[in-house]
């Protein structure tokens, strides 16, 4: 029981070491950059600033029950991001599409709020996340089909139908339904469709959701037969072909969970933090997503505690900038040394002086991949 | 004779010599005290099991992998080898089983490639071309310097990568398992090149696991066991059944027993098929074929003569143009892969990397790929949730009937050998309640002793009534194990012969020709 649980450790340790020694360095070197910067401002060199904006930005995100409901109301939609686009991956698939898919859940999530404003709350807000969760995955399902059928790379389709999603809703929030009243173009209020507060100020229905929609990816990936098929067939497609799956059918129906959960996510935020769906409302949870699952080495665990780290970051920034000048685009700079360091992953290694023994050949083989193993077949 | 062979016995150095070479991997040792010496002139073969570590020698020798301990002297003098840059400076030349060419380029580009002649700013492909052209006449064969390498068959390609590696100035050569993709007429071309290349002083190292070969082309032989050297024999000092028992640890049987057949109806029947591959070509011309229950009936041919969309077409993996398909008098046409395993067919794949196995997933995940929805390994309603324990147990069953070698069922199969890893698609396909059992390459870059193991399994479920479709390309190991041989050449089967009648040479020239005229 013992050795198991060591083991487990050990398990636990490898899998999270790249992540959480990338961020350490991430933070390390946007430091780096806000001593640099300090040259050029008026106050002078300021050598130890990042200390004190780091502790600001932990203090925002976690220093008062406020700041850790803040942390969480942030990270829920991030959950439900990463795990799209986590999920995708685990197909095979790279879900570029969630900012789209996050904007068609909020704004179906805001008609059938505003629609039912007046019905009673249980009724108008489980119609209103069941209308996100469909329209994110009727999103999705397009750039699925299409894989499965045509095997047009959803790269290419779920970057353009993010354009397309976003100017049609703007063209629907103007023409089809603005409420009036208002001096610009949005939904009407949502009234008893909001999300109910279980907690403090604002800890909504939406972050239990989140959290338990990680749990049910994880045992749908692990558990069950489908979550077999969906990751052989991301791990190797032509064996899961071989042995009786069906592709076309698993890439179709992942990308439409993965929109499915993308629609959840902006479903959430509409009814729990934003309210109204106008054009030009803020998805840049889309994209925060693809860094969260990339944290979370698509693993709805992993993806829980990378949520909730960025949670952290843009609770905190705030408080970070209010009292030491630092601004919030430094959070920018860190996810993006994340995904770097991530993605060059033996730059990490070197820093750290961390070792793959046994797999010197294996590496350099992802350099100098041959041919022959095609032609040898 | 033997005696000429055997290089040069003189006082001089050797060309190479690799002292107590020992190389250690989290939970094995892959090389454990290794000492080779190659003479100048020398070809000097090195056989071993998969996994014997011979790959990690030669990987050791190009500087792919830094020994733990020992060290490397080149004409006596020690070498520091730390990458393989520092390997072809040694004059030490690598062919690797997996051939590193681009296929888009031509011969020329290919070989000069990192060593370009230049004209000024411009590559000198006309120079370099000329110097190929001289190289290869030198050692008996020809070239074409402006061919794309894309369009070269595997043995030709072979060659430029030889060229590849003289071009670079190479004394030393080692070949990796070089005649694995090759056919027998091209394994002899390449011996030819090579014995002119040990007369004109090259010194070659051999790595394989074919006996025959081996003692047909070697001077001298060292055979590793477990990361080992077991021995050091002449040709004419050993023979194949010593060898085999160097690097086995104990006997095998070379020869297959595989007693009588007592074949029955026919389960599969096929009659006019056509099929088209990947590109729309029509590979198989109106092709009829019978396997009967309780007989092996083999395919003979050259790689890429339709085998493979036959093979897929049965299993439900390719669907025909025209013609039918009968398992057991029923029309199994067009059926899907998964129709096809719930009728009793069982398929292992020639490529069990890429079609056989998920290589990320634990042994015990691959041991169900094609039955984890099956009630046994399923529940729930529908049964849509695994049954963790039942695949568990069925992978403990499994690993110890197969004698599959890892540590744990629970280790992603890419971890374990090669032969390892087609005893897991071995044991999961040859399940209970079989009627058809196609095998496509099975034994393919297996070591002897897994060899042995699959080959009994085969007759052992023909016995039990199973009808067995064998397509290989290892001519010894159809007529081996064949009831009955087909030949198939450019999409159809040329001719039918029973065991008795199917004589290597026959059936060789219906490979190469078609006919046997």
């Amino acid at each position: 029981m013992r050795q198991r649980l060591a083991a487990l450790r050990g398990a636990a340790w490898r899998a999270s070491r790249l992540p959480l020694l990338s961020t350490a360095l991430a933070m390390a070197v946007a430091a780096v950059i806000v001593v640099a910067s300090t040259l050029f401002a008026g106050n002078g060199f300021q050598p130890l600033l990042p200390v004190f904006a780091y502790l600001n930005l932990f203090a925002g995100a976690f220093g008062s029950g406020t700041a850790i409901v803040n942390t969480l109301v942030v990270a829920a939609p991030l959950m439900l991001g990463g795990l799209a686009v986590g999920l995708g991956f685990k197909a095979g698939l790279f879900n570029i599409g969630v900012a789209g898919q996050f904007l068609c859940g909020a704004f179906a999530a805001a008609v059938v709020g505003a629609a039912l404003a007046d019905a009673p709350a249980f009724v108008a807000v489980t119609a209103a996340l069941v209308a996100g969760a469909l329209a994110g995955a009727a999103l999705a399902f397009i750039p699925g089909i299409l894989k499965a059928r045509t095997g047009a790379h959803e790269v290419v389709t779920t970057i353009m139908l993010n354009n397309a999603a976003a100017l049609l809703l703007a063209w629907a929030v103007g023409d089809l339904v603005r409420a009036p009243g208002f001096s610009f173009a949005r939904t009407g209020e949502i009234g008893n469709a909001a999300l109910p507060v279980l907690l403090g100020r604002n800890l909504h229905l939406g972050i239990p959701i989140a959290v338990a929609a990680i749990f049910l990816i994880r045992w749908l990936l692990e558990r069950t037969t489908l979550g077999f098929e969906i990751r052989s067939v991301g791990a190797n497609p032509h064996a899961a072909r071989y042995a009786g799956m069906r592709p076309v059918y698993l890439v179709t129906l992942t990308m439409t969970l993965s929109g499915l959960l993308a629609g959840v996510a902006g479903a959430i935020q509409l009814l729990g933090v934003i309210g109204f769906y106008a054009s030009g409302i803020s998805a840049s949870v889309g994209f925060d997503s693809i860094a969260v699952a990339l944290l979370g080495r698509s693993d709805p665990i992993g993806i829980l505690f990378s949520a909730l780290l960025f949670g952290a970051f843009r609770a905190g920034a705030p408080l970070m900038q209010i009292n030491t000048d630092v601004p919030i685009e430094v959070i920018d700079i860190i996810q993006a040394l994340i995904i770097l360091f991530l993605a060059a992953d033996l730059i990490v290694k070197r820093v750290f002086r961390l070792r793959d023994r046994g797999h010197a050949i294996e590496g350099l083989d992802t350099v100098t991949r041959s041919w022959g193993d095609q032609v040898a077949r | 004779m033997t005696s000429e062979r055997a290089g040069r016995p003189t006082g001089d150095p050797p060309a190479l010599e690799m002292r107590g070479i020992t190389k250690r991997f989290p939970g094995t040792v892959a090389n454990d005290a290794i000492s080779l010496d190659v003479r100048k002139a020398e070809i000097h073969a090195l056989l071993g099991e998969n996994g014997a570590g011979k790959s990690t020698l030669m990987n050791i020798l190009y500087g792919l992998v830094t020994p733990d301990e020992g060290e490397i002297l080149i004409d006596g003098e020690p070498a520091a080898i730390r990458d393989p840059a520092d390997a072809i400076a040694r004059g030490i030349g690598m062919v690797h089983q997996h051939f590193m060419l681009v296929p888009v380029l031509t011969v020329a580009e290919n070989v000069v490639l990192g060593q370009e002649i230049t004209a000024g700013p411009f590559l000198d492909l006309e120079e370099a071309g000329r110097r190929i052209r001289a190289l290869a006449a030198q050692l008996g064969f020809e070239v074409d310097p402006d061919a794309k390498v894309e369009a070269l068959n595997v043995g030709q390609q072979q060659r430029v990568e030889i060229l590849k590696a003289l071009y670079r100035g190479a004394r030393i050569l080692v070949l990796d398992e070089p005649t694995a993709v090759l056919t027998p007429q091209e394994t002899e071309e390449i011996f030819g090149v090579l014995r002119r290349l040990r007369s004109e002083g090259t010194s070659i190292v051999f790595i394989s696991h074919k006996l025959d070969e081996v003692l047909a082309i070697a001077d001298r032989i060292t055979v590793i066991r477990r990361g080992k050297v077991v021995g050091t024999r002449t040709p004419a000092g050993t023979s194949a059944a010593e060898c085999a028992e160097l690097m086995v640890g104990r006997s095998v049987s070379l020869q297959v027993d595989r007693g009588v057949s007592k074949p029955g109806g026919a389960v599969l029947e096929i009659r006019g098929l056509r099929v088209a591959d990947d590109r729309g070509h029509e590979k198989l011309g109106a092709l009829d074929l019978d396997v009967r229950a309780g007989e092996i009936h083999g395919i003979a041919g050259v790689a890429g003569n339709g085998q493979d969309e036959l093979v897929e077409c049965i299993v439900g993996l390719r669907r025909p143009l025209d013609g039918t398909v009968r398992l057991e008098g029923r029309g199994v046409t067009g059926s899907s892969p998964r129709a096809m395993h719930g009728l009793g067919v069982a398929y292992v794949p020639a490529d069990r990397q890429r079609v056989g196995l998920v290589l990320p997933f634990p042994v015990s995940d691959n041991l169900v790929l094609d039955r984890y929805f099956e009630p046994d390994f399923a529940n729930g309603p529908g049964n849509i949730l695994r049954d963790d324990p039942a695949i568990d147990a069925n992978a403990e069953r499994l690993v110890t009937e197969f004698d599959i070698r890892t540590p744990s069922h629970e280790r992603p199969a890419e971890t374990l050998s090669g032969g390892n890893q087609q005893k897991i698609v071995v044991a999961r396909e040859f399940r209970e309640g079989l009627r058809l059992l196609i095998l496509d390459q099975p034994t393919r870059g297996l070591d002897v002793g897994s060899i042995e193991f699959i080959h009994r399994r085969v007759i052992a479920a023909r016995d039990a009534g199973v009808a067995v479709l064998l397509v290989s390309a290892e001519l010894d190991e159809v007529l081996d194990l064949s009831d009955r041989v087909s030949v198939m050449f450019r999409g159809r089967l040329v001719a039918t012969l029973d065991a008795a009648e199917a004589q290597r040479e026959r059936v060789g020239l219906l490979m190469a020709k078609g006919t046997a005229a």
